[in-house]
């Protein structure tokens, strides 16, 4: 797996190459201590997983991600907490790493990278994080910067785990809540929604065609795991 | 406040052994920790407060390298307090510095 490291501080790259040494699959191909530099190497070259961080002069990591036009998978790693709502508001992100990062935390994120690129994986997911959540017939409640903002359920496509959160994709609108999938699958109805990935829990309703271990759901491709996939089957009204 | 003791725990965790990463390591902080302090003390004379917050940014990774729990937690607030042009926790977060600087040149 190709890698790059973006970060202005040389403590926070040697620490990022020593935790890559750590897992055998990770190849630092290059180190960039401006974002500039890195944007001109990918110019040329590619590469699977980015570790970014936020915070740099002049051009911030968000400035980044922004000129890539077809991002690879970014980690990204900051010593700022604030930054985590943002930051998953960009599809490429697999996972947020507050500095000091330990070699466990690190792990975890690979993990979850490798996950999103082979979908046939059926372990269940370590949940930690709160409640956000909470639903009234067709509606659904949640939390969002304190305002308990209305979501209508069958308006819901896709729920897609975020590391400590969730993103909610809906008709009109994408949400970053603070929950877990596990948590908001106890919300949804059975008959609509299904968990057909660690990291996915779908609309059945809103399925535009299913292509081997995929989902094609509005313009998003979502993996199917092989251990999810005979329930799916079953829902279907199959011709 | 009473100043926490570095150490070196987090970087040898890391290292588990690898001898040249931590000399590595201890070089780069070395290396970067006075330049990233003259640079604070400057942009603090220059009453640049937005910059100062920035540069307590940068060294408030390398606090945490060196174990200093509540260092690091004075840090987060007086970058915080930076952002809204209050300097008073100047001659706290320099005992800091020096005291970083005290470690690193003994070892």
């Amino acid at each position: 797996m190709k890698c790059i490291i973006v970060d202005d501080e040389a403590a926070a790259r040697a620490i990022t190459r020593q935790l890559c040494k750590k897992i055998e699959e990770l190849v630092i191909e290059e180190e960039f201590d401006n974002a500039i530099d890195a944007i001109k190497y990918l110019n040329s070259e590619t590469v699977d997983l980015i570790f970014l961080d936020i915070h740099m002069p002049t051009f911030s990591g968000f400035d980044f991600i922004q000129t890539l036009k077809n991002p690879p998978q970014i980690i990204l790693t900051t010593s700022d907490k604030n930054f985590a709502l943002d930051a998953f508001e960009y599809d490429c992100v697999v996972d947020y790493l507050v500095k000091p990062i330990t070699p466990e935390r690190f792990a975890k994120a690979v993990e979850r990278m490798k996950d999103r690129t082979a979908p046939a994986k059926t372990e269940e997911p370590v949940l930690t994080s709160s409640d956000d959540t909470a639903s009234i017939g067709n509606d659904l409640y949640v939390n969002i910067d304190r305002r308990l903002v209305k979501i209508n359920i069958p308006d819901i496509c896709v729920i897609e785990a975020k590391g400590d959160y969730i993103k909610i994709k809906a008709e009109d609108k994408n949400y970053i809540v603070h929950s877990t999938l596990k948590k908001i699958e106890e919300k949804l109805p059975n008959s609509l929604f299904l968990k057909v990935h660690r990291s996915y829990i779908i609309n059945t309703t809103k399925i535009v065609d299913i292509e081997d271990n995929s989902v094609l759901i509005k313009q998003d491709v979502i993996p199917v795991s092989r251990a999810n996939k005979k329930e799916l089957m079953q829902r279907l009204n199959l011709l | 406040m009473q100043l926490d003791t570095p150490n070196l725990s987090y970087i040898q965790m890391l290292s588990d052994g690898d001898e040249e990463f931590e000399t590595s390591m201890i070089a780069i902080l070395k290396r970067e920790l006075p330049v990233e302090k003259e640079a604070f003390v400057q942009s603090i004379q220059n009453k640049n407060y937005k910059n100062s917050a920035e540069l307590v940014h940068k060294i408030k990774h390398k606090i945490s390298i060196l174990g200093l729990e509540k260092s690091y937690e004075f840090a987060v607030s007086f970058e915080e307090a930076l952002k809204n042009d209050d300097s008073s926790g100047y001659d706290t977060f320099m005992r800091i510095l020096q005291n970083m600087e005290d470690f690193l040149t003994k070892i």
